[in-house]
């Protein structure tokens, strides 16, 4: 791990030009994502701000951009809409409150036993309900409006074979919103569905009672907002350890999204995570250190202040169009060619993730599931043992434990075996408990009562030591 | 002669070929050094993290990718190293052959990409314009 200094100071220049890129890319993401959750725009714009700048000093993965994001807004769309901003903002607090203790209880270490089957599951079904939230913006609208979104795909697709060094999705909504302030063609803007003040956010306590009930309202909420938020931001700083080839701290970024979010919901932001897009762009772009999201909150900050008044004249094609590009990039393409090559449970797996997801638009019931039925196709498989016949030695393959006796019983019960002699071959498996010694021992007097004597070979030591510790006690000899 | 042969290699069969090449030029000089670079994709890092269970079975992974060259180079007694990159390939082999000074750069035709069977790669192309030292683009 590098020393602080090197985290801040190592990559001054590449970090305060990333920054400045990542800010640039931000804007039309907070925004959007705002309007999926159904809150103003600046809802989001504060809480990208306050959190970039937070996790610049409390993350535990330098270079890792966070901020408002598509997969935590999903999540809140039913608070926000039956409760109210009030609420989104107590329940922002509350999550941060439950993501530290995560932390501090290294819970986050638990985030390895999420299998990938459900992490693919996880960023295919947020880039289908990013793609969903969009559709009411541009289906049935008018001609012009496809229009716009049509040449915006195209802009953002193939300026970057030519200008690298300004985002492209930044070029599109200069220009496309130059053409339709010019041309006076009608389009409904970001202004239509909210608005922006060009002020910084301040400190505010969350209009909620603070009852049980207020409790029992938002809990849900915070415990899926909780999940999300650290499943994404563990999976964006896997990805990012991967392309920087250095190492992070994970109970950390757990910890520093908790702080993060809990100041956020202060300053009226609403809940925020890791993003995979931004932080892969801020690497691209030459970020390597905490400066980078430093300079990307900043600098969000700045361009919200001096130029908030244009912001609302974007129109909403083009934003809709950005983020089917955002959709597109999310979206793990190659899950076809796994859901066909990966083994049948993982594919099962992955795909029952993307259902329960893009059923119930709440990401973490999606990881949940994934995880449960992962971990049954686990037992289910780790509980099986094969037996190869090989003349008169019968090889068992995998382990002998209180789950996987009876299919070992089962096999010699209803197996026809002529010879006098047979040997039993443990060298692919082993004997874990009690139950495993137990059927053992039954297995051996089945066959003697039919005339049959075992050799047990190839028994590895600690099997060998709980059998010794047993036998003594068997009934008869 | 050429010292210092850098062989730029996706794990393709035009990298093997190019890797035979690159032998028969060091096989020249007792005291050439085949260094075998290999760029991990920033544009895959994402797709490779969500496939693989760890970090260590990634590292794993892509030297498998890989193993089809340094298999050939074993089999010589030419001497070799191996580096592995991070970033966008073609500017990143540019640029560390450049730091490196090294004598000569080889490198396969096309790669991995079946999209561009038709053309000369990306990879190749952006090698040979941008790179300082000689290059051998390998058929």
């Amino acid at each position: 791990m590098q020393s602080l200094k090197q985290q801040w100071f190592g990559n001054v220049r590449g970090d305060i030009l990333s920054g400045i890129v990542v800010a640039l890319a931000l804007i039309p993401e907070a925004i959007a994502f705002s309007i999926i959750a159904g809150v103003d725009p600046m809802v989001g714009l504060y809480a990208s701000f306050t959190i970039a700048v937070l996790i610049a000093f409390v993350g535990g993965r330098p270079g890792m951009i966070s901020a408002a994001t598509g997969a935590m807004a999903l999540v809140m769309v039913p608070l926000v809409r039956d409760y109210g901003i009030e609420y989104l903002f107590a329940a922002t607090i509350l999550t941060g409150i439950i993501q530290i203790l995560f932390g501090v209880f290294k819970i986050a270490k638990l985030m390895k036993f999420i299998p990938n089957a459900v992490m693919i599951g996880f960023v295919n079904s947020l880039a289908i309900l990013i793609f969903m939230a969009q559709v009411p913006h541009f289906i049935g609208i008018s001609t012009m409006t496809y229009v716009f979104v049509a040449i915006t795909l195209v802009l953002v697709y193939t300026l970057p074979r030519f200008i690298k060094v300004i985002p492209a999705p930044l070029i599109a909504i200069v220009l496309l919103t130059a053409v339709a302030l010019f041309s006076g063609i009608e389009l409904r803007t970001i202004g239509d569905l909210g608005s922006i003040t060009q002020t910084l956010p301040s400190f505010i306590i969350p209009d909620v009672p603070f009852t049980f009930e207020t409790l029992q309202i938002i809990l849900p909420f915070s415990i899926s907002l909780a999940i999300v938020g650290l499943v994404e931001s563990l999976l964006t700083s896997r990805i990012v350890d991967d392309m920087t080839g250095t190492d992070s701290n994970k109970n950390q970024e757990a910890r520093g999204q908790g702080i993060a979010n809990f100041v956020n919901g202060f300053f009226g932001g609403m809940a925020g995570c890791a993003m995979i897009g931004q932080s892969v762009i801020n690497v691209k772009s030459g970020g390597r250190g905490r400066l980078s999201t430093l300079v990307a909150g900043l600098f969000l900050m700045f361009l919200i202040l001096v130029l908030g008044d244009l912001v609302v004249k974007i129109p909403m094609p083009v934003l809709v169009g950005i983020m089917i590009m955002v959709c597109i990039g999310t979206f793990d393409w190659s899950s076809f060619k796994y859901l066909v090559k990966a083994p049948r449970t993982d594919a099962l797996v992955m795909l029952v993730t993307v259902i329960i997801v893009v059923w119930t638009h709440d990401l973490s019931k999606g990881v949940i599931a994934g995880v449960i039925l992962s971990a049954i196709f686990f037992v289910v498989k780790i509980s099986t043992v094969k037996i190869v016949q090989e003349d008169n030695r019968f090889i068992v393959n995998g382990q002998l434990f209180f789950a996987s006796t009876d299919g070992f019983i089962n096999y010699f019960k209803n197996k026809n075996i002529d010879a006098k002699h047979i040997q039993i071959d443990f060298s692919n498996s082993r004997i874990w408990d009690d139950s495993g010694v137990a059927s053992l021992m039954k297995v051996e007097e089945l066959l003697q009562e039919r005339g049959i004597t075992v050799d047990v070979i190839d028994l590895d030591t600690p099997s060998r030591k709980i059998l010794s510790k047993l036998e003594s006690m068997s009934s008869s000899h | 002669m050429y010292k210092h042969i850098l062989l730029a290699s996706d794990g393709s069969e035009n990298a093997v070929r190019a890797a035979k090449e690159a032998v028969k030029i060091a096989s020249c000089n007792e005291e050439s050094i085949i260094e075998v670079v290999y760029v991990v994709d920033f544009d895959k890092a994402k797709s490779d993290v969500l496939h693989s269970n760890s970090s260590e079975a990634l590292e794993i992974e892509r030297r498998k990718k890989n193993s089809k060259v340094l298999q050939y180079l074993n089999d010589t007694k030419i001497r070799y190293k191996t580096t592995i990159l991070r970033g966008n390939p073609g500017p990143e082999i540019v640029k560390y052959a450049n730091e490196q000074k090294v004598d000569l750069v080889v490198i396969g035709s096309r790669g991995l990409n079946g999209l561009q069977e038709m053309m000369l790669g990306s990879v190749s192309h952006k090698v040979m314009k941008r790179v300082n030292c000689p290059a051998l683009i390998v058929k």
